[in-house]
């Protein structure tokens, strides 16, 4: 990270630094993915997008790796665990048959995901016949039960930390609806009842176990064989469960790239209503913009981290000195000094709280009153009892009479007009679309308020306006160009996600990079349709006559006569430049005697640029001679 | 100097680059006390632009009006006021100059003024429609600093090409910055360690970065060799700048409309950043209409326009964002439209909270509590429909900055003062207008009968975090924020003074006015000072106590300078003298004269209504008077 020189004066507000910090505190989850190894997980084909036949097997590989894939880019910090079960060979702390816990070297077998773990299990085709190898665990007539022996591993694997912080899942990826289908009689009764226990043990460990079931394509896997007793499923969710679960393998592969965030209260303030009575308020960083995960710098020949040193030198005597604990500004010709106290004494206006000062109705909050990010603001009763109950009251007055409330949120450190703007919730079928509560909003002080729009205030002639019939036009041009259900979370970031393919690409050493589809880009076939083009042909009519083209090249013309008149001087610098015998001027060092405007006559002929002072000037010549 | 033909209007000082010489000029402004006429003034400043720059500098020159309209102006000799208005405008216009009227009506106009000000308003409004003029009316010192601007930035535009709706209509724009935060001035870093001899010293300090290796804290790593290292898991990868270039996403250059939408759509809460104003080409008349059109039926159709944009080319991204109109009702500015930037995906996280509805009773005000916050939120209102809305963004100043530029000149004079307590006119923007509160009385306290807060008292001692607690009246919380503050002082600077002491009363006084934690801090020290000056006088045989005395009078004299009470001081002064010549201690108002012990006079302190002249002899008057 490159270090801020004005990290005193940073404002603390938002820090994404403190907030990954905080993150990594909260809670995890650890994971066991138990896969069925048997030779049905391979020997059914199911076609797959790219025309190719996949079996169960490779599907729920694939799953997982895309699974993982997105969790490090989202970096969580999830610990996961791959272990198949039905194997020939075996390998577990317990030694139980027909389980193999798969692995790399430098890591734990519940451990985060690695590239070099990611990437040997995508290879995993490679070696599995050789070194896995598949194998029914469960026959008639012998006591092996490999499913149990996988649940049983897996517990064992999740003993690692506690269920307070974590937490823990097995995931189980099979197609044998009834895994002991071949056993009979009491056998089966006795495996049943074993396997349950197992699951019910783990359950009472705080583990949750999940199914990922595979269907065959002429029949569907029967849960109500076996899983629903182990998974507990019950009524009308039985029905529902796998076609759900179906969707939930898509998700899993289909995840968008994208950072989670654990909801956390960014502040803590107390909101100062009136005389002195305040309540209690907790702060939300709800839309921030994403950025890249955080860079280390490293040595490119050792690759090794490198640390950055600072050093603050004394510009007058050259000698090395502390940070200096004071800072000057240059005004009136003498240096007027502060001491790092007196700034922030400056900056400290208020006393970390949010102070109401009225309300204005919401025609008076304009577009251009913004300059960040919103926080949302929720109430809270934890320390001052009557908090929300206010908070309500004056939610839904504000929203009542269409108001908003102004406000100053001041810290130590910076401090800021804001507008508190009620959000009713809103809820839709998938949930809540909106949380209610109040946006705080960053308000601009008249310092950061800019008039572009007066620049070019014509002092002759009046500005044009559009007439009736151009507003008219313009309005279907603007039905026409309809966005309906427009929602501003539609839109994955392009540049966001092709950084994150290129990471991962890099990383894993994958040999082609993966397609970023631009959600961004207008549909052209859309703008394309008959209606749409009438629309726009209309609406130039109106505005620009039958003149749009001559319009459209009137700006190049302007360049391009602006482009002659430059070549008009460049030609009679090249005239005049001609006078002059640069090589000997320069050669006596006369050059420094001739005047800027001489000097750019040579600068002109030639092309460079003619900013600077004279010694640039010469200096450029005679760079430019070879000098 | 008084201008021929213009009565009542005075040159103060003639155009030059501002200085220190001219802020105390400005300071010291004669009382005018003749009504003046607002014509005649701009005539006589036009008269001074045009005379030092004639012609040149077109768009450059500015006048600055402020005025509070109420005298009336005279009729000219010939032709009526408009005629005047129209001769003056055309002038302006000629010259390229622009006119700022500020008018500022603190209390509400009354009887035979109100035709005087209506035609005064009525004049003043004219000179927008005839040339590049603007007008603002202020009814507050608050919003007066506000529309003054500190710091004017000259625009610069972040995009000049087409808004392209479809492929076959795009609109030439440029596109400015409409908001845009300014950021507390950058110190340089201060160097004390260039001998004071030496006049021409920068004291200024160069920072250096150097790297080294994190294992070899000896190895340093040039700054070309470094590489960029990027999170993968737990690892990192690393990928250098050019690698990047190559696949990175690499968007066109263009400003992208994808289709318009519902305002209702966008939520206000759905800005990120500063603002962006989108306005056409000045130079093509037919985009200005274009935009006009389109402006005034998105406006009318309550639609907003959903962007992509890419200002430069090789920008690393794309942004989406929605375009609002701002339709114009100035004839000389034209229309144009506000961008926001509006979150992607990845920037929005969803936290869930519980629906209002959803909460217990007790959390929700019952109909009698809902009327009262209605009633509170209708009253406390900023933007009555009869006066200038208040804390206007547009008027209203950055306390920190203000605070910062008038420390500035302070410390240019008196470079050992502390930092002032903040500006009462800016103290308007931090904390509620006293005025409103007082006003709205009833209304405040019927929303305080009717709610309830205490603290929560199952939470322990220790875990309230030391901040300000709800209720009390003011004077109670200064006391609170006193000593919840002496705690951390206590840890973070050792023992902080709290009483003068009789051992060391001078440092004493000096540490105590030097607090910050708290303005009432110097209120107590001066009081504190007074006393003990007293008892030491009253104390005095045959004036042993008199050197001691004048000690502590010259630290408190000091003092009151610096935290600009001079009033203070010079009635403790008057005081202590009549105290003195009524209890027969003559002999110490001699001795402060001896020691040249002067009141306070205006040039040491802004707020003393003390002359020079008159500070200085103060005592030796007295000591004439009984002779």
């Amino acid at each position: 990270m490159e270090l801020d020189p004005d990290d005193v004066f940073r404002d603390d507000d938002d820090d994404p630094e403190n907030e990954a910090l905080r993150q990594r505190a909260s809670s995890k989850e650890l994971v066991v993915y138990l896969v069925d190894a048997s030779p049905k997980m391979f020997s059914t084909k199911c076609p797959s997008e790219d025309q190719k036949d996949e079996s169960h097997f490779q599907i729920s590989i694939s799953c997982i790796l895309e699974s993982w894939k997105t969790q490090i880019i989202n970096r969580s910090y999830n610990e996961v665990a791959v272990c198949f079960f039905n194997t020939r060979e075996k390998k577990n702390l317990q030694d139980l048959n027909s389980v193999f816990v798969f692995n790399v070297a430098d890591r734990e077998f519940l451990d985060r995901p690695t590239a070099k773990f990611i990437k040997e299990l995508s290879r995993l085709e490679e070696f599995f016949v050789k070194e896995i190898g598949s194998q029914h665990g469960i026959v008639s007539g012998s006591r092996e039960n490999s499913l149990y022996n996988a649940l049983w591993v897996a517990q064992a694997l999740l003993r690692k930390g506690s269920a307070k912080t974590a937490d823990k899942r097995i995931l189980i990826f099979t197609d044998e609806d009834d895994p002991f289908g071949n056993i009979k009689g009491g056998a089966k009764a006795d495996m049943t009842r074993t396997t349950l226990q197992r699951v019910k043990d783990a359950q009472d460990l705080g583990i949750s176990i999940e199914l990922l079931p595979l269907s065959q394509l002429d029949r569907e896997f029967n849960v109500s064989l076996f899983y629903a007793d182990l998974i507990g499923l019950q009524g009308e969710d039985l029905a529902q469960f796998v076609p759900a679960a179906g969707e939930r393998m898509e998700d899993m592969k289909y995840q968008l790239r994208k950072r989670m965030f654990k909801k956390r209260i960014v502040r803590k303030l107390t909101f100062s209503v009136a005389n002195g009575v305040s309540i209690e308020v907790h702060t939300y960083a709800f839309i921030r913009p994403t950025v890249l995960g955080s860079i280390t710098w490293l040595d490119s020949v050792t690759n090794q981290p490198i640390k950055i040193e600072r050093s603050f030198i004394c510009a007058d005597t050259g000698a090395l000195m502390q940070e200096p604990p004071k800072h000057f500004q240059t005004y009136k010709n003498q240096n007027v000094k502060f001491s790092v106290e007196e700034l922030s004494e400056i900056k400290r206006v208020s006393t970390g709280q949010l102070r109401l000062l009225g309300f204005k109705p919401l025609s008076c909050l304009k577009d251009y009153h913004n300059l960040r990010p919103s926080t949302f603001i929720f109430p809270s009763d934890e320390e001052v009892i009557g908090s929300t109950r206010i908070f309500i009251a004056l939610h839904r007055s504000m929203i009542r009479l269409n108001r908003f409330a102004v406000a100053f949120y001041g810290t130590s450190s910076h401090s800021q007009l804001v507008a508190l703007v009620a959000q009713e919730e809103i809820i839709d079928s998938g949930g809540q679309v909106e949380p209610p509560g109040m946006h705080m909003i960053c308000l601009p002080y008249s310092d950061d308020i800019r008039h572009a729009e007066e620049l070019h205030s014509g002092t002759n002639a009046a500005i044009p306006r559009a007439n009736e019939d151009q507003i008219k036009k313009a309005a279907a041009l603007i039905k026409r160009i309809d966005l309906k259900d427009f929602s501003v979370y539609q839109f994955a970031n392009p540049g966001l996600q092709r950084h994150y393919a290129i990471l991962q690409a890099l990383a894993l050493e994958e040999d082609d990079l993966p397609e970023i589809k631009d959600e961004t880009v207008p549909d052209e076939e859309g703008l394309a349709r008959p209606g749409v083009v009438k629309a726009i042909e209309e609406f130039k009519l109106s505005v620009y006559g039958d003149k749009y083209d001559e319009s459209d090249n009137a700006g190049h013309k302007k360049v391009s006569e602006a482009s002659k008149k430059r070549k008009a001087l460049a030609d009679g610098a090249v005239q005049k430049s001609a006078q002059y015998n640069w090589d000997a001027l320069a050669d006596s060092g006369k050059l420094k005697d001739l005047t800027v405007v001489e000097l750019k006559f040579y600068l002109s002929a030639h092309d460079l640029p003619v900013s600077g002072k004279k010694e640039d000037l010469v200096k450029r010549i005679l760079t430019h001679m070879g000098k | 100097m008084e201008v021929g033909g213009y009565e009542h209007v005075v040159v103060l000082q003639n155009i030059k680059v501002v200085d220190g010489d001219l802020v105390e000029t400005l300071k010291k402004i004669p009382r005018g006390t003749l009504p003046g006429d607002f014509l005649d003034a701009i005539v006589v400043g036009m008269d001074m632009l045009i005379k030092k720059y004639s012609s040149t500098n077109k768009g450059k020159k500015r006048l600055c009006l402020i005025t509070n309209g109420l005298s009336p102006i005279k009729d000219p000799y010939e032709g009526s006021k408009e005629d005047q208005v129209n001769a003056i405008a055309q002038q302006m216009t000629s010259h390229g100059m622009k006119l700022e009227s500020v008018v500022v009506r603190e209390s509400v106009v009354l009887d035979e003024n109100v035709s005087v000000m209506e035609e005064n308003d009525r004049i003043l409004n004219l000179f927008p429609k005839r040339t590049c003029a603007k007008m603002v009316f202020v009814e507050s010192s608050t919003s007066l600093l506000g529309a003054l601007k500190t710091r004017s930035i000259s625009p610069v535009t972040i995009f000049r090409g087409d808004l392209e709706i479809s492929p076959k209509l795009k609109i030439k724009v440029w596109v400015y910055k409409k908001t845009s935060e300014e950021k507390f001035p950058t110190l340089k870093k201060y160097s004390d360690k260039a001998p004071s001899t030496d006049k021409f010293a920068s004291h200024e300090v160069k920072v250096d970065f150097e790297y080294k290796s994190v294992e070899d804290a000896n190895k340093v790593v040039p700054p070309e060799q470094r590489i960029k290292g990027y999170q993968y898991g737990p690892q990192v990868v690393p990928i250098s700048a050019d690698e990047w270039d190559a696949v990175k996403f690499k968007p066109e250059k263009s400003v992208k409309v994808l289709g318009f939408t519902d305002s209702s759509n966008i939520m206000r809460h759905h800005y990120m950043k500063d603002v962006n104003i989108f306005i056409a080409d000045p130079g093509d008349q037919n985009a200005i209409l274009a935009v006009s059109a389109l402006a005034r039926a998105m406006k009318e159709m309550h639609k907003v326009a959903i962007l992509r944009c890419v200002w430069r080319q090789g920008q690393g991204n794309v942004v989406v964002g929605a375009l609002t109109p701002n339709v114009s009702d100035n004839d000389h500015v034209p229309d144009s439209f506000y961008f926001n930037v509006l979150p992607f995906a990845e920037d929005v996280r969803e936290f869930q909270f519980p629906s209002f509805s959803n909460l217990p009773a007790s959390l929700l005000p019952d109909e009698e509590q809902q009327e009262a916050a209605d009633n509170f939120v209708k009253m406390l209102d900023l933007a009555p429909s009869d006066k200038e809305e208040m804390l206007q963004p547009d008027f209203t100043p950055n306390p920190v900055l203000e605070r910062f530029y008038n420390y500035l000149e302070l410390k240019s004079k008196h470079p050992d003062a502390a930092v002032p307590p903040l500006d009462k006119t800016l103290k308007r923007i931090t904390e509620p207008d006293p005025e409103l509160l007082a006003k709205k009385k009833s209304a405040i306290d019927s929303l305080l009968r009717h709610f309830e807060v205490k603290q929560n008292p199952k939470l322990k001692k220790s875990m309230k975090r030391m901040r300000e607690k709800p209720s009390g009246s003011d004077e109670e919380d200064n006391y609170r924020r006193i000593t919840s503050k002496n705690k951390v002082d206590l840890i973070e600077n050792g023992v902080k003074v709290e009483k003068i002491g009789d051992l060391t009363p001078v440092q004493d006084f000096e540490l105590m006015m030097s607090r910050r934690d708290n303005p009432e801090w110097i209120n107590r020290a001066i009081t504190e000072m007074k006393n003990k000056i007293h008892d030491l006088i009253e104390d005095s045989i045959e004036g042993d106590n008199y050197p001691k005395a004048l000690d502590l009078l010259v630290a408190l004299r000091k003092g009151c300078i610096l935290e600009q009470e001079p009033k203070q001081f010079n009635d403790f002064l008057h005081q202590l003298c009549k105290f003195c010549l009524e209890h027969d201690l003559r002999s110490f108002c001699d001795f402060l004269a001896s020691k040249g012990i002067t009141l306070i006079s205006k040039t040491e302190a802004v707020d003393s209504d003390v002359t020079e002249e008159e500070a200085r002899n103060y005592l030796v008057k007295r000591e004439a008077k009984p002779e």
